[in-house]
């Protein structure tokens, strides 16, 4: 169980929701219930809007139309860059994010244990190879402590046995009430999970009759 | 909040992260200027002031697009946005590392370099006074600079022709002050202008760097 918040879960539920990427609207209609102890997959062809809808989610873009439901300062994201500090050590990176969710200490030690990244505590995090900064970069979210998970590809340049590392940290999340969204290609073994697939919600062009107003978004 | 400040520092004080870059700058800027007009001491004690703040203004100038460009390029600009931490809070912490990276040492080394332009002795003390007051002021609105070019690719430009304009005031303030200390003068109104310019860029620029960044990051 997390150090704190993944006790008690949270519901996040999305209703008929348009996105757009760079003034263009790449999704429309979206929506979705995502339940205390539930995962759900986002899948869709690349520029589908997987990562674009994630961080319109999160709150980094305002959506075009629609609803998103969660309680405040409930959840979790991971990008697809892994947002590490190369001159300071995995230790330092650590605490860092812990101090700034206010897991503290336990947070840490959480996180190191779920991603086995013990005997690379001392080492600057530009030392470290790919699979390992993107371990180091997952276990930030064991880190944050909150009981809802968003992740974008989360297991790009994992090995087998990181993946397996990886499903286990999620499985023992929503066996604690938390949740995870995550949009990716790999099969995680999570048969839980559900998925959702993002192609029958692109949005359809002006021309074909949908949505016009994106074209603003681009200059506010 | 004094994680990001300590973390921030840290990272400056690791190799490549920029601290003593403006410092040295400054000190390079002071050791050219009486090299190029010539060792005549009443010039030099005529122009000292002036020069002591451009070189501080540049210097500080020089380090302003590491403020956000790291962490938009690492992405934990995204991260700390979707954090507990408000932006403001962020980016006032940002300005705050910041200044003290680089504001502070020039307040520091700029009575020494003051002596190598032949500054009028009872301008040091309003040297100091001016740029301790003064130099918040260029690390808050370099801030909001550095938020709106943040993204941009080669944005450091675009960046100094976006924020020495507004740097103005200071400088001709501050070096008001220095000026008049010089003379003898009384440096109330300069040093009063100078206060308020920095309580106001330190009251009212986080708020829109905070929107800039949040526009940007979109």
């Amino acid at each position: 169980m997390g150090p704190k918040g993944a006790g008690q879960g949270v519901e996040l539920i999305v209703e008929g929701l348009g996105v757009a990427r760079g003034g263009i609207a790449v999704l429309e209609g979206v929506g979705f219930c995502l339940r205390p102890g539930r995962a759900l997959v986002l899948r869709g062809p690349n520029g589908c809007g997987k990562t674009t809808l994630l961080r319109t989610l999160v709150g980094l873009q305002p959506p075009l139309a629609g609803r998103i439901s969660m309680p405040s300062e409930s959840f979790a994201y991971a990008s697809h860059a892994d947002g590490l500090k190369p001159t300071l050590s995995v230790a330092e990176n650590l605490a860092f994010w812990a101090a700034i969710f206010g897991t503290g200490a336990q947070g840490v030690a959480a996180a190191v244990g779920a991603m086995n990244l013990g005997g690379l505590m001392e080492r600057p995090a530009q030392n470290l190879s790919a699979g390992q900064k993107r371990r180091l970069g997952l276990a930030r979210m064991k880190v944050a402590g909150r009981p809802l998970w968003v992740f974008d590809e989360p297991t790009v340049s994992l090995d087998a046995a990181s993946v397996a590392l990886f499903a286990a940290m999620v499985r023992d999340h929503l066996a604690t009430g938390g949740s995870a969204l995550m949009a990716t290609h790999i099969d995680l073994g999570l048969s839980e999970a559900e998925v959702l697939d993002l192609a029958p919600f692109k949005s359809r062009t002006p021309e074909q009759g949908g949505a016009q107003g994106a074209f603003d978004e681009a200059f506010l | 909040m004094t994680a990001l400040l300590i973390r921030d520092l840290r990272i400056a004080f690791r190799a490549g992260g920029g601290f003593g870059l403006g410092l040295a700058f400054f000190l390079i800027l002071c050791v050219l200027v009486p090299l190029g007009v010539g060792p005549q001491s009443r010039t030099l004690a005529l122009i000292a002031p002036g020069i002591l703040w451009v070189g501080a203004l540049l210097a500080c100038l020089l380090s302003l697009d590491r403020i956000f460009a790291l962490d938009y390029e690492d992405g934990s600009l995204d991260l700390l946005a979707t954090a507990p931490l408000p932006m403001e809070a962020t980016v006032t912490i940002k300005a705050l590392a910041h200044w003290i990276v680089t504001g502070l040492p020039l307040v520091v080394a700029a009575p020494v370099l003051g002596i190598l332009l032949n500054l009028p002795g009872p301008a040091f003390g309003w040297l100091v006074v001016s740029l301790l007051l003064g130099t918040p002021a260029l690390s808050v609105i370099g801030t909001f600079g550095a938020a709106l070019t943040v993204g941009l690719r080669r944005g450091g430009l675009l960046l100094s022709l976006l924020v020495l304009p507004l740097y103005m005031p200071t400088l001709i303030f501050g070096a008001e002050v220095v000026k008049r200390g010089a003379e003898g003068l009384d440096t109330t109104t300069p040093l009063m202008l100078l206060a308020g310019i920095t309580a106001g860029s330190v009251a009212a620029l986080p708020f829109a760097s905070a929107l800039v960044i949040r526009i940007n990051l979109r």
